[in-house]
């Protein structure tokens, strides 16, 4: 069995050679701090700078609004505390939703345990968010809005554009955590009332360890790490000069091919999707079409568990990842397919495949093969398949 | 994360399936943790002549119960009956710390499954431990 199958783009991504290529420079011959002043250095803080932009680019911001972190949950941290740090003399009130990523999770309850409220919105069976929901949550005390662009596990895309014309026409700072959704879908910062912006190079085949929070200019957010004056004195540290021009190339390419990318994707996901789906009692998690991410998919296969559904793709050569209690690393199943409304037996077995650039139909036929396999396999084995069988009969 | 032995009992696990008329039948766990493991026994002459079991669970789950029953095929009961979880998890060349409440719901199990056994044959059932909340008690964490 040699076949390797990557379908977990969603947890990381492979550095492409043309972003490797572009950032070795960065180790060895233009390796100048560039807080320095002689001339090795200014070598590497233009290639910040031609980051800078890129980034900027990407996402419509300007250069100036950009400020280079070590990852996503980083930004995410920086963008939730700062704000609440800067702003806590107007109010203590702060809304996100139950199914953000535990780098904004954990920090709001971090700050929960310092004096600050934190609502935390439901969504429906898809994982939307609802404006209604939203805007009967503020109160005058509400500083901040902290919801993600697009789910890392169900791959739902929150109606961003709406949220952000809610807070700015109710003057609340609006942070989204876009880690899944920069490079992979259309993110305009200025047209959708973007305040604040997470991003992650790995997620669109960058380095891992870089990251980036947009802050739309003129927004007072205090510092995260201390230190000294780099990131125009925003964020201290050498610069992580190699990731940072990663990042750049990688974002540049990504935002270049994403129509092409996602007509591929799109038709892949479906394929992959509807083939998995014929498979009984498997359901969809997460919204069909344009609601959802070009690469994810996510079904629950009732009556097994998610991580021996895990061993054995992965025995069979596919790497995917699953919301069961066994890999999320607690005792409950996935906090986001919690939120959508399944029971805990349910949400044990699911299994997210998420698609990327180099996915190919071979493989999502291959995939197609194996699963229904592994499944029948494991219900085999399973005492609720009997227990169900026995029903029915 | 598993030991090749843990790999092993999970890719190609002995014993799996149902008895027929079996002398007892044990089954614990539930399905909102995510584990349950049911465990069937064919005892003469107070020897367990078979043990089958089915488990919808984790790999370790799985492997826990396939190496478990192993141990007590061709056992008295009595010999059956002090099989630990500790011997089980050992057996299998460890299991990591989260994963020992699987080789717990092994011997649990197999206690239900041997004093099933008993009260149907008209003996006295066997005291033992049964967790209501074996994630809690016995995680490791």
């Amino acid at each position: 069995m040699n076949k390797s199958i990557y379908m977990d783009h969603a947890a990381t991504t492979y550095t492409k050679p043309e972003v490797l290529e572009e950032m070795i420079p960065y180790f060895t011959t233009h390796f100048g701090n560039p807080s320095s002043i002689y001339s090795l250095s200014r070598e590497t803080k233009k290639a910040i700078d031609v980051a800078r932009d890129r980034v900027a680019k990407a996402i419509n911001a300007t250069g100036n609004e950009i400020y280079f972190t070590g990852g996503g949950s980083e930004a995410d941290n920086w963008a939730i505390k700062g704000i609440a740090s800067a702003h806590k003399h107007k109010g203590n009130h702060i809304i996100t939703t139950t199914i953000e990523h535990h780098a904004v999770l954990h920090t709001c309850e971090y700050l929960a345990k310092n004096g600050f409220e934190i609502t935390y919105l439901p969504v429906d069976e898809y994982g939307l968010v609802s404006i209604k929901d939203l805007e009967n949550a503020i109160t005058d005390k509400t500083i901040l809005v902290s919801i993600m662009f697009a789910n890392n596990e169900i791959g739902t895309i929150e109606p961003i554009k709406e949220i952000g014309a809610l807070c700015r026409s109710k003057k609340i700072f609006f942070h989204t955590d876009a880690v899944q959704a920069v490079g992979h879908i259309e993110v305009d910062v200025k047209e959708m009332n973007i305040d604040l912006l997470s991003l992650a190079a790995h997620k669109f085949y960058g380095p891992k360890g870089v990251g980036a929070l947009y802050v739309r200019k003129g927004i007072k957010i205090d510092n995260l790490v201390h230190g000294g004056g780099q990131e125009r004195n925003r964020r201290a540290g050498t610069e992580n000069v190699a990731g940072i021009v990663g990042l750049g190339k990688a974002l540049e390419l990504a935002t270049q091919n994403m129509e092409e990318n996602n007509k591929k994707l799109v038709y892949l996901r479906d394929k992959l999707m509807n083939g998995l789906l014929e498979i009984p009692h498997t359901r969809l998690n997460g919204p069909r079409g344009e609601n959802r991410l070009p690469g994810n998919s996510n079904v629950c296969f009732r009556f097994i568990e998610g991580e021996s559904i895990l061993l054995m793709l992965d025995a069979m050569g596919i790497a995917a990842s699953s919301g069961s209690a066994c890999t999320s690393g607690s005792l409950d199943p996935s906090h986001v397919l919690l939120s959508i409304g399944l029971p805990h037996e349910i949400a044990h077995g699911s299994l997210r495949l998420s698609l990327g650039d180099a996915t190919t139909e071979e493989e999502v036929d291959y995939v197609l093969e194996t699963v229904p396999k592994i499944i029948q396999r494991l219900r085999d084995m399973s005492p609720l398949w009997d227990d169900y069988l026995k029903e029915e009969k | 994360m598993y030991s090749e032995k843990v790999m092993d009992h999970f890719t190609n696990p002995r014993n799996v399936g149902e008895i027929v008329n079996a002398s007892g039948v044990g089954e614990v766990g539930n399905a909102k943790c995510g584990d349950i493991m049911k465990v069937y026994l064919k005892i003469e002459d107070n020897v367990v002549v078979d043990a089958k079991f089915k488990t919808f669970g984790c790999g370790s789950a799985i492997a826990s119960s396939s190496m478990a029953t192993e141990l007590i095929k061709g056992k008295t009961v009595d010999d059956a009956w002090t099989l630990t979880n500790q011997a089980v998890a050992e057996a299998l060349d460890g299991l990591p710390p989260v994963k020992m409440h699987c080789s717990v719901l092994a011997e649990e199990a197999i206690h239900k499954a041997i004093n099933d056994y008993r009260s149907k044959a008209g003996l006295e059932v066997w005291d033992y431990e049964e967790h209501d909340d074996i994630h809690g008690e016995v995680h490791g964490e």
